[in-house]
């Protein structure tokens, strides 16, 4: 015992010094925990981080006009759009060959369909075109000029070849000035026609609405946070029930419940009539607008914000607020300045985590939004399956992230991501 | 006004009682002139008369008895009198219920009962502030519970309604049918997208639980390199917004789906199932990591520990020794996962097709469009399911707070 401590390091059962052998031991556990953690991080990381990441991508990728228009794009690099003259020969004989091979592989309307989101005419230049040009011989036929300004007029058009040559690049901003009500244009950066100009107004809308609802959200939950935690046990516990019955039930029996009770022949409507408040000829319009999705959305996120703050505040002593009171604090005081303070990160925790959840909803403003009440997912949404203008909805969608991940952010800075509680 | 503190049960002066009493029943014929009355005289008739009448009927109850249950009975006698009268079985009903409550009201007012059980020393403000703050929470409650409650009778509606019919409105038998239910077990669509949930939630429940669970367990040991970061990255799924996992899982999904159907010759259904069941284990991942860890940061380490020293090897002791005691925490993380996946509509209608139809999807389409009140059949047998899942959460919960108790910490 004595000798060691003596004649140098500590040494293990099996004689390497006890330093080395605990850092062995650590290295094991740490690798083991990990190999533990790995293929559930694969499996996240595979099938939700990375498609997340090519939707990012899709954003600002803009191949697909280099990519047919090969020997097209270099020549119209060299031409310089300012003098006001139409491109030379070189340029037309080129679209030509690439136009060619373009229809074979029928590619021509996608890139039509691609311009078109910035020049409106640009889809059926390319339609019409392509099925004229099929019929061409590129080697025979030359030159090129004459015959593209008599197939189509615009092919004249000096605009149309400016808006070809600025959205030539493989990578583009262009999404996200779109996402904005902005556009590039062959003269630099502007704002939309007024009448394209939608989005940036329903950025805000879902920002105000997301705030109203958050709002609401914090005064309705409360009051009911405040009786669940200061009830005896087995009143809160009954109580609780009603808070975690919704919790539990299918968003859809929620949307669908709240669609019964407030459209026009809906209960709330028919309950005000038989009640006299209301005339039946002049039933109040609570649905498809701002405030059908207010409502529902308030109930359906109401338990997000009762339990974080329920949690925290069964954790407040009560004998704070009855020693600021015997210290001479009227009821108001003592809650304000004494028990409100604590109740602080419970609040915090769920505003974000209504918000969060808030900011990105599809479902229930859908069905009871209307066309006053809908968020920016349902733009997303109606990029993705209607419109098809994807580059523009991963531009929304990257957004609308961003501010998410910033709340993320600052959701597990203030609450920690490992003290979410469910139920 | 300085009444001594042991005269709680005294009433209160007669003229107290008969003011609140004739206020609150002025209130209620408020809003009975507003809908029936013509003009104004009318309608301050009406509100005179009905305080009249209340005020009247509660000095009578008070000074004919001296305690609320002989005062119940006449009075429910009286309302039921007087529903008959009126002629229908369902008033007299009406009747008797309003009578107790109305002689309950009166005598819990003049006897100050509605200081029992609240400290002696409140003041009349503060106990008006009592009622008023419970009275506010029941508000909320009842908005928290009613748009459920709505959609259980309205299910059984003999019409093709989504609202209530004079006739269910009179409890007549012919207003009710389960027709609804019928159609839901019948209909072809219906059952398909039924079934295909039971496919697809139960497989995606089984992959997220049993991934979950193994990286809860590495992530709950007491060194692990950028944990932080890790539980960030696995949480996130419960972050980031539907759509937009939606929105990357679409693309994404369609050219692995493209790929297993070219390369490999997989039935396309059978890719399409693929898709949708990785989509939402991913989506499910979150709830079980959050349970999970949350039951083992009461596992005692020591019970492994002494495990392997017995000479147990890890794979044992997990299973006879760590996995009896979170086994609570892991099924209740395995039904968020499940709800979840059961749930879930956005993402099965980007990267589904229509042969993965779930019963979400259905019940969105039938909202959306043609409007069928199976809807409400099927949301009343969803609440059930929902029901009897919070049950066995709750008993899940009470065992394991039961089963920490026990170990030492």
């Amino acid at each position: 015992m004595s000798d060691t401590a003596d004649t140098g390091p500590v040494l293990a059962a099996d004689g390497t010094p006890l330093k080395r052998s605990l850092a062995k031991a650590l290295r094991v556990q740490k690798t083991r925990a990990l190999m533990l953690i790995a293929p559930l991080l694969i499996f996240v990381f595979i099938s939700f981080v990375l498609p997340i990441g090519n939707m990012l991508f899709r954003s600002v990728e803009n191949d697909i006009v280099e990519e047919t228009l090969p020997l097209t794009i270099p020549l119209l690099a060299k031409w310089d759009a300012s003098t006001g003259e139409l491109p030379d020969e070189a340029v037309y004989d080129a679209l030509a060959r690439d136009m060619v091979v373009a229809v074979d592989a029928k590619n021509h309307t996608k890139l039509g369909t691609r311009l078109n989101y910035e020049l409106t005419g640009m889809s059926s230049l390319f339609r019409k075109s392509g099925r004229v040009i099929t019929k061409w011989d590129v080697d025979a036929d030359a030159p090129f000029k004459e015959k593209f300004i008599d197939l189509h007029e615009d092919w004249g058009n000096i605009e149309i070849w400016k808006t070809i040559q600025t959205h030539s690049s493989k990578f583009t901003g262009g999404y996200f000035l779109n996402a904005i009500d902005m556009q590039k244009t062959p003269d630099g950066i502007a704002s939309q026609p007024e009448s394209k100009q939608i989005l940036v107004k329903l950025f805000t809308r879902t920002l105000i609405m997301s705030l109203v609802i958050m709002m609401s959200c914090i005064l309705l939950g409360y009051p009911v946070a405040w009786i669940l935690a200061n009830l005896p046990a087995r009143q809160s516990n009954m109580l609780m029930i009603l808070v975690l019955l919704p919790f539990w039930t299918s968003l859809l029996v929620r949307t669908s419940a709240w669609k019964v009770m407030l459209q026009q022949q809906g209960v709330i409507n028919d309950v005000l009539v038989w009640l006299g408040l209301v005339q039946d000829d002049a039933r109040l319009i609570m649905i498809n607008n701002q405030f059908g999705t207010i409502v529902a959305m308030t109930h359906i996120l109401l338990p997000f914000m009762i339990l974080p703050m329920y949690s925290v505040m069964q954790t407040i002593q009560p004998t704070y607020l009855r020693a600021a009171k015997s210290l001479g604090a009227t009821n108001w005081t003592a809650f304000w300045r004494v028990y409100f303070p604590q109740t602080i990160p419970g609040i915090g925790a769920g505003s974000i985590l209504v918000f969060i959840l808030s900011i990105g909803y599809y479902i229930t403003p859908e069905i009871v939004g209307g066309t006053k009440g809908v968020f920016i997912s349902n733009r997303i949404a109606y990029h993705i399956s209607s419109s098809l203008n994807w580059g523009l909805a991963a531009a929304l969608g990257a957004i609308l992230l961003a501010v998410v991940m910033i709340l993320y952010w600052a959701y597990d800075k203030i609450v920690g991501i490992d003290n979410v509680k469910l139920g | 006004m300085a009444k001594p503190l042991d005269t709680i049960s005294m009433p209160v002066s007669l003229p107290f009682t008969l003011s609140l009493v004739g206020l609150l029943i002025a209130a209620l014929s408020f809003v009975a002139g507003v809908s029936t009355a013509a003009n104004f005289s009318q309608f301050l008739l009406t509100v005179m008369a009905g305080a009249g009448l209340a005020i009247a009927f509660a000095y009578a109850l008070i000074s004919l008895f001296d305690s609320a249950r002989p005062a119940m009975i006449v009075s429910a006698l009286l309302g039921c009198a007087i529903g008959l009268a009126l002629g229908s079985a369902g008033a007299a009903v009406l009747g008797i219920i309003l009578g107790v409550i109305a002689a309950r009201l009166v005598f819990w007012v003049h006897y100050r009962q509605y200081r029992r059980g609240l400290p002696t020393y409140l003041t009349s403000n503060q106990v008006l502030w009592h009622y008023g703050f419970r009275s506010i929470c029941g508000a909320i409650f009842i908005f928290l519970i009613t748009p459920i409650l709505v959609v259980l009778p309205l299910s059984f509606n003999a019409e093709d309604f989504f609202t209530f019919t004079p006739e269910m409105l009179r409890f007549d038998p012919e207003g009710y049918s389960l027709k609804h239910y019928r159609d839901f077990f019948t209909n072809n669509e219906w059952q398909r997208s039924f079934k295909n949930s039971l496919i697809i939630a139960p497989i995606a429940t089984i992959i997220s639980v049993s991934l979950g669970t193994l990286a809860a367990i590495g992530l709950s040991q007491s060194h692990v390199p950028f944990r932080r970061a890790i539980m960030a990255m696995l949480i996130s799924p419960m972050i980031v917004p539907l759509i937009i996992s939606a929105t990357g899982m679409f693309f994404f999904y369609a050219s692995i789906g493209n790929w297993l159907e070219g390369s490999l010759g997989f039935n396309k259904t059978f890719v399409g199932y693929i898709k949708v069941i990785l989509a939402h284990a991913v989506l499910g991942i979150p709830f079980v990591i959050i349970t999970v860890t949350a039951t083992l940061v009461g596992f005692d380490r020591s019970l492994t520990r002494a495990a392997a020293n017995m000479g147990a090897n890890p794979v044992t002791t997990f299973f006879k020794v760590q996995m009896p005691l979170i086994l609570p925490g892991v099924i209740s993380g395995g039904l968020f996962a499940f709800i979840t996946s059961f749930d879930e509509v956005v993402v099965v209608l980007f990267v589904g097709s229509a042969s993965q139809k779930t019963l979400p999807w259905q019940m969105f389409i039938g909202l959306r469009e043609q409007i069928s009140p199976t809807i409400l059949a099927v949301a009343t047998i969803l609440v059930v399911i929902s029901v009897c899942l919070l049950t066995t959460l709750e008993l899940l919960r009470r065992r394991s707070e039961r089963l920490r108790g026990m170990t030492p910490s």
